[in-house]
C-alpha cells in the first residue's frame, strides 16, 4: 500500500508500541516468570519461593536450578492422570460440541437473510450472560431433586432420579453448553460463504444428500470446523469452574489442580510446574488456531 | 446468495432444539428466582422476597460496586489500546515483530485463564505491586484487548479503505484521517467492543480470584463461594437482575450495528462528497 509512505518510522513505533508493550509486558513476560518460578524451592514466606540467583560474597551470582517439581509431577501419578483426563474431557466435549453446533450452524446459515442475523444474536447472547450463573443454572437443572429428574419422574420414564449432578456427564453438558457459541460462530461464518451453486451441481447429477454433505459441505468447511473446535478444546483444557461446580470427587482436570495447589497447598513453584506443562502441551493447538484464526474469526465475532 | 427454498423440516427441528438448550436453563433461573420457597428447584408461590434479600446483602453489593467499576475502566482501557492493535493489524502491512504482535493478540482469546491469572500473579509479586483493584484492571484489560481487537478489526476490514485514500490524496495527514473519517465509521464497532469487555471483565472469576487483594473481592468472587455451598434463591435473583441488564446492552449494540448497516452506504457517500 502506497500510503505508508506518510507515516514517519518514528511515528509507526509510536502507534505500535503501547498495545506491543502491554501485551508483552502483562501477557508474554508473566509465562517466562512462571517458568523461571517452576524452578524455584517452596518457602513459608512471601512470596513463598525462593530465588534462583543468589549472591555470594565475592559478588559473582550462583545459579541453583530446583528440578524437584517436574520430577515430582513426572513421579506422583495424580499429575499425570490429570494432565490426561483433562485432554480426554476436553477432546470429547470438542467433538460433542461439534455435533450439536455445526447442525445449529448450518441451519442458520441457509435461513433468509433478514432472519440470519436474529438467529445469530441469539446464539451469541448467552454468551454475554455470565458464565459462572449459567454453570450454577445446569446445578438446579442436573441435581438429584432438580428439574430434569422431576421432569422425568413426572413424564414416567424413570422412577429412580438419574445421578448426573458431580459426574463426568454433568461436565460435557456444561463445557458443551458454556462453549456453544464459540463452535457456532467459525461455522456459521465458513459456511455462510459456502457456494450453494456447487451442491446444486451435485444434486443435478444425481448424488445423494448425505454423499452431498460428506463429499462438498463438509470439506468445504473444514477451516470452521479447525477454528471452532480450538477455541472450545484449548480452553476446556484448562477449565476450573465448570469441574469444581458440576463434576465429581473423581473428576480429574489439571485446572483444578493448579488451582489446589495454589490455593490450597500455597505451592506456587508446583502450580508453575504445572502450568509450565499444560501450556507446552497446549502450543501445538493454539498455533493451528493462531493459524486459522486469522482466517475464520476475524470477519464475525460481533 | 440465492436462497432456493427455506429450511428442511429436519433443520427446523434441530435449530429449535439447539435454541431450547442455550435458553431453557436461563428461563429455569428467572423463573425460580421469584419463587418463595428456599429449596430452588420446588416451586412453593410467587415472590419477590429474594429481590429484597439480594439489596440487603451488604457483602454482594459492595462486591458489585467493586466489579462494576473495575469492568468500566476495563472496558474504556481495552477499546482504546484494541483500536489500536487493530489499526496497527489492518493497516501496517509490514514491521519488524509483526509475527509475535498477532500471537500476542489472538493467544489471549483461547489461553486458559487459569494459566492466565497465575502468570500475571506471578509478575505482579515479581516487581512487588499491592494486589487489589488495579491489579485486576490489568490483567483484565490484557485478555478483553484480544476480544475487543478481533471486533474492531472484522469492521475495519469490511471499511472501503477508497474513502481513507481519498482524504489522503486531497492531503489530510494520517492522524486527521482516523479522527475525522475512520473513527465515526466504526464506532458501532467500538460501542460493541466496550461492552464485550465490560461483560467479560465483570464475568471473570478465575483471573480475579488470582490477582484480588483483601479489600477487592469481586462479585464472581462471592458468587461463586456462595455457590459452592449449594443453591440459593439469592444468586437466581441476582442472576436474573444479570441476565435483564446484558439483555437490554446486547439488544441495544445489536440495533446500534443493524442502523449502521443501514446507515453505512450512505454516510461513506456523504465522507466522498465532503473531502
Amino acid at each position: 500500500m502506497k500510503k505508508t509512505r506518510r507515516w514517519l518510522p518514528g511515528a509507526r513505533w509510536l502507534v505500535i508500541l503501547p498495545p506491543y508493550a502491554w501485551m508483552l509486558l502483562f501477557f508474554a513476560i508473566p509465562f517466562a516468570i512462571a517458568l523461571k518460578i517452576s524452578f524455584a524451592h517452596s518457602l513459608i514466606a512471601m512470596p513463598p519461593y525462593s530465588d534462583l540467583i543468589t549472591w555470594n560474597g565475592t559478588g559473582s551470582p550462583t545459579i541453583s536450578l530446583n528440578t524437584a517439581n517436574y520430577l515430582f509431577l513426572l513421579t506422583d501419578n495424580l499429575y499425570y492422570k490429570s494432565y490426561l483426563s483433562s485432554l480426554e474431557i476436553a477432546s470429547i466435549s470438542t467433538l460433542l460440541c461439534l455435533l450439536v453446533g455445526y447442525p445449529i450452524a448450518y441451519a442458520i446459515a441457509r435461513l433468509p437473510t433478514s432472519t440470519r442475523n436474529i438467529a445469530l444474536m441469539l446464539v451469541i447472547l448467552p454468551s454475554w450472560t455470565s458464565f459462572l450463573i449459567r454453570i450454577y443454572a445446569w446445578m438446579g437443572i442436573l441435581k438429584n431433586n432438580g428439574l430434569l429428574n422431576n421432569f422425568l419422574i413426572w413424564l414416567g420414564v424413570i422412577h429412580e432420579p438419574l445421578h448426573i449432578l458431580h459426574t463426568n456427564v454433568a461436565v460435557y453438558i456444561g463445557i458443551v453448553y458454556a462453549y456453544l457459541p464459540f463452535m457456532v460462530l467459525p461455522l456459521y461464518t465458513n459456511l455462510v460463504k459456502l457456494d450453494l451453486r456447487y451442491l446444486e451441481a451435485a444434486y443435478d447429477l444425481g448424488a445423494r444428500p448425505w454423499k452431498v454433505f460428506l463429499k462438498i459441505t463438509l470439506p468445504l468447511s473444514r477451516s470452521g470446523i479447525i477454528a471452532g473446535s480450538m477455541l472450545v478444546l484449548i480452553p476446556a483444557v484448562g477449565e476450573f469452574v465448570i469441574p469444581e461446580l458440576l463434576g465429581g470427587p473423581d473428576t480429574l482436570m489439571i485446572g483444578k489442580v493448579l488451582w489446589t495447589e495454589f490455593f490450597d497447598n500455597r505451592d506456587w513453584p508446583v502450580a508453575s510446574a504445572v502450568s509450565t506443562i499444560m501450556l507446552i502441551l497446549l502450543l501445538v493447538p493454539i498455533v493451528i488456531f493462531h493459524h486459522y484464526e486469522s482466517k475464520e474469526l476475524e470477519s464475525k465475532l460481533t | 446468495m440465492s436462497q432456493r427454498s427455506g429450511l428442511s423440516p429436519g433443520l427446523k427441528v434441530m435449530l429449535a432444539l439447539g435454541f431450547a438448550f442455550l435458553y431453557l436453563p436461563i428461563l429455569s433461573l428467572i423463573v425460580y428466582s421469584f419463587n418463595e420457597s428456599k429449596l430452588v428447584t420446588v416451586w412453593s408461590g410467587f415472590s419477590f422476597k429474594w429481590y429484597g434479600e439480594l439489596f440487603d446483602d451488604a457483602g454482594i453489593m459492595d462486591a458489585a460496586w467493586v466489579s462494576i467499576r473495575i469492568a468500566f475502566f476495563t472496558a474504556c482501557a481495552s477499546v482504546v489500546l484494541a483500536t489500536v492493535a487493530a489499526m496497527v493489524m489492518t493497516r501496517f502491512l509490514k514491521f519488524r515483530g509483526k509475527t509475535l504482535f498477532g500471537a500476542l493478540i489472538t493467544a489471549p482469546l483461547v489461553m486458559p485463564e487459569v494459566i492466565t491469572g497465575l502468570s500475571i500473579l506471578l509478575l505482579f509479586v515479581s516487581i512487588g505491586m499491592a494486589r487489589g483493584m488495579t491489579t485486576i484492571w490489568i490483567a483484565h484489560v490484557t485478555f478483553c484487548v484480544s476480544f475487543v481487537a478481533v471486533v474492531v478489526s472484522s469492521r475495519l476490514g469490511e471499511l472501503d479503505k477508497s474513502i481513507e485514500e481519498a482524504a489522503m490524496d486531497l492531503g489530510a495527514n494520517r492522524v486527521k484521517v482516523f479522527f475525522l473519517i475512520t473513527l465515526p465509521i466504526i464506532m458501532p464497532a467500538l460501542i460493541s467492543g466496550w461492552l464485550l469487555a465490560f461483560t467479560l471483565s465483570i464475568d471473570d472469576l478465575v483471573v480475579a480470584s488470582f490477582v484480588s487483594g483483601p479489600s477487592s473481592t469481586t462479585l464472581p468472587m462471592k458468587v461463586f463461594s456462595s455457590v459452592r455451598l449449594g443453591l440459593s434463591p439469592k444468586i437466581n435473583a441476582l442472576a436474573t437482575l444479570m441476565i435483564l441488564s446484558v439483555s437490554i446492552a446486547a439488544v441495544f449494540a445489536w440495533w446500534l450495528m443493524a442502523r449502521d448497516e443501514k446507515r453505512r452506504q450512505l454516510d461513506m457517500q456523504m465522507a466522498l462528497q465532503q473531502g
